[in-house]
């Protein structure tokens, strides 16, 4: 059973780690030039252009195709297995592999020939080659895809159980796979109406500030894209591998339902500083983002009392010294611990950027790239590592290679995000040093600086050697010729509670009639005005 | 409803209330201390924006003296990959508003040590008013990536005794 799933898991798997090594590799060079130590000449012999164009393949390789690629795969494998059951329709979710693999070497084309150095928010008036803008649709489409493949597996679960709840890791995944698709609808329009005609020639100007809108619409709630897989994975799997069970079920389904109907309408906190959008709105938004810390507090609360009840279980005590009976000599568990950790700092920060009037102080400055380190390259990555560490195992039928470099690596992204997200948090409040910028060669760099970008180049070399064991260990595996002597089975935590969760957290109609219409109050008139009053004025600069 | 333990509804309790408090802080600076973010200005149409004509004051961007050591409109092109003006100087004590827009793609604009922080987006004009008290001296920097010569785009305000 499930041969097919898992084959399918492994190639999404494979794109998405081989896309990691290759935007990864950009990250620490891009550390070594804010302390003068430049090796782009040198790359500009394998074809690298500039500085940039080595950041818009760390970008949009890490950010937009590991993270895409490996939920999507990840996802394939936690529904069927969570729902015991295989995919209906496999050739639906091929080919949502064989689109998105195509749309990635579409886009992947005009990166490598400097033809599409506009990093992952390709804000127009700057314009792309056209098929780097066509493959990122394909990329989306393709997952759209794969979502409809999962939708249809789950109807015919639903058929065959009725009144059975959905089991928390296929709902929370399936959950995601929704706001993902509602959220691009967003980026779908601006590519499709605005972009991709005028990259073609077909229409002279376009509306950058309505091209930002768009954009929005969807970069917020891809945050929750990212993060919600990790959630599945801390709610649905974690405390298993603690040892314990899940303290609070129906809360955990609460949170996935939250998420849905408020992570899209609150993109304008990334656009507080946009001089076309009215404060009101900007105001609103904010009000709105400040709502979704409920869920991630809800979470807080319930994944580390199901940890505690491991610990317990493993013969833990005390107030607080339980948390050394937990599982740290299991690279899977220590990750996502320490990812957990990580976040707290990243949400605390996540704060300050979505307050109406802290943004002023941080905005576009180091200390956003140093927030979403923490976020999406930690909470998310080192948690996708986790798994990884287990999954990787199970899917090629082969004992992880060697549990203690795993350990060294989750411990060193550890250390090497904490040195470099404080360097970039500090640079961006006390100096305002802009983000995405080639610091090592601006004239207004200060000494000032130097401190903080020392610390935060330190970090990015820690990392680079943390990616390095992370990447022997996935290697060593799946190279080996040694064979599993027991099979590994997903990790699912039980409920502490016996009772079910009540029928309306296991029903999509309330909760997705919520979503739109809060999507309708929080973005319609504000759209449509935009809309209306589109200025189509900018034509196409090509800068690099 | 749903059973929820009793130290976890304490906590989600606390939780909301925490969440109040923010909203509260929020309205309070934004409303009480006046907060400014650009809102919607001017539409302007890029492609002309440089071209000078009377009714356009980015065709010839500057200082514009309106209380001579007081107060004070500074319009500022912003293009690929300089602002123009490059250094604006000011006596200390006087309030000046920033005029700022692109004649090509996104930039940013953002005076360290102070409230200004802005996208400049083409086609709308981005616009902030602040006060400099003491004789010192600012960089202005574009924070939005504009192309290989990104780093390069920044300027001075000079505040005179």
């Amino acid at each position: 059973m499930f041969a097919r799933e898992n084959k399918l898991t492994a190639w999404y798997l494979g794109v998405a780690m081989t896309a990691l090594f290759i935007g990864g590799f950009f990250g620490p060079l891009q550390k070594l030039e804010y302390v003068g130590i430049n090796f782009y000449t040198t790359l500009n012999k394998i074809g690298i252009a500039s500085y940039y164009q080595g950041l818009t393949l760390h970008a949009v390789l890490n950010a937009l195709v590991w993270t895409t690629f490996f939920i999507v795969g990840f996802f394939t494998f936690a529904i069927t297995h969570s729902l015991k059951k295989e995919l209906t329709h496999p050739k639906i979710n091929l080919i949502s592999l064989i689109v998105m693999i195509i749309g990635l070497i579409m886009a992947a084309i005009p990166i490598l020939m400097n033809l599409a150095t506009v990093l992952f928010t390709f804000y127009p008036p700057m314009k792309a080659n056209p098929f780097f803008y066509i493959g990122l649709v394909l990329v989306v489409v393709g997952s759209w895809i794969g979502g409809w493949g999962f939708y249809l597996t789950y109807i015919a679960w639903r058929k065959e159980n009725p009144g059975v709840r959905t089991p928390l890791i296929a709902l929370g995944s399936l959950i995601t796979m929704v706001l993902w698709q509602i959220a691009t609808l967003g980026v779908a329009t601006e590519l499709l109406v605005l972009v991709i005609p005028w990259s073609f020639g077909l229409v002279e100007g376009t509306d950058p500030q309505l091209a930002r809108t768009f954009f929005w619409f969807t970069g917020h709630p891809l945050v929750y894209f990212w993060l919600l897989p990790a959630y599945v994975s801390w709610y649905g799997m974690l405390p298993k591998q603690a040892g314990g069970k899940l303290f609070s079920e129906p809360l955990a389904r609460l949170v996935f339902w939250l998420f849905l109907a408020l992570s899209v309408p609150v993109g304008l906190h990334h656009q507080y500083l946009d001089p076309g959008v009215p404060a009101g709105w900007k105001f609103m938004h904010a009000l709105l983002t400040y709502s979704l810390f409920l869920p991630s507090m809800l979470t807080a609360f319930n994944v580390v009392a199901s940890l505690e009840i491991g610990a317990r279980n493993n013969g833990g005590t005390g107030l607080l010294s339980w948390v050394r009976a937990l599982p740290w000599g299991d690279p899977s568990y220590t990750a996502q611990n320490l990812a957990m950790i990580l976040f707290v700092f990243g949400g605390i920060g996540g704060l300050t950027n979505s307050s109406y009037n802290l943004n002023l102080a941080v905005h576009n400055t180091s200390w956003v790239p140093g927030h979403f380190h923490l976020t999406v390259g930690s909470a998310v990555t080192l948690t996708f590592f986790g798994i990884a560490y287990w999954l990787v195992p199970k899917l090629s039928g082969k004992p992880l290679w060697n549990r203690k470099v795993a350990l060294v690596q989750a411990w060193t992204w550890f250390a090497g995000m904490l040195l470099m997200g404080n360097g970039l948090h500090i640079l961006g409040l006390n100096f305002g040093v802009p983000r995405r910028t080639m610091i090592g060669a601006a004239p207004y760099a200060a000494d000032a600086w130097t401190p903080m970008l020392i610390e935060a180049a330190i970090g990015g070399i820690i990392l680079g050697i943390s990616g390095l064991l992370f990447y022997s260990n996935m290697l060593g595996t799946v190279l080996s010729k040694k064979r599993l002597e027991a099979p590994i089975e997903m990790p699912v935590a039980e409920p502490y509670e016996s009772e079910p969760a009540p029928a309306w957290l296991d029903s999509w109609k309330p909760w997705l009639a919520v979503t739109v219409l809060l999507i309708l109050v929080a973005y319609g008139p504000v759209l449509v005005n935009m809309i209306a009053n589109a200025n189509m004025t900018s034509p196409g600069f090509k800068v690099w | 409803m749903i059973h929820v333990d009793r130290n976890e509804k304490l906590y989600i309790i606390i939780s909301v209330a925490l969440i109040s408090v923010f909203f509260v802080a929020l309205g309070i600076s934004s409303f009480v201390y006046g907060i400014q973010v650009p809102v919607p200005e001017q539409r302007v149409d890029p492609r002309t924006i440089a071209t000078p004509a009377p009714d356009n004051p980015f065709g010839e961007p500057g200082l514009r003296e309106l209380v001579p050591g007081k107060r004070y409109d500074a319009y500022i092109l912003a293009q690929i990959w300089s602002f123009t003006p490059r250094e604006i100087r000011v006596p200390a004590g006087s309030t000046v508003t920033f005029y700022v827009t692109s004649k090509d793609v996104q930039h940013g604009f953002r005076i360290n040590e102070t409230n200004i922080n802005m996208q400049i987006v083409p086609g709308e004009v981005s616009k902030l008013t602040v006060t400099f008290d003491e004789p010192r001296e600012y960089d202005f920097i574009c924070h939005e990536y504009c192309g290989v010569g990104h780093q390069a785009m920044a300027g001075k305000i000079i505040v005179e005794p």
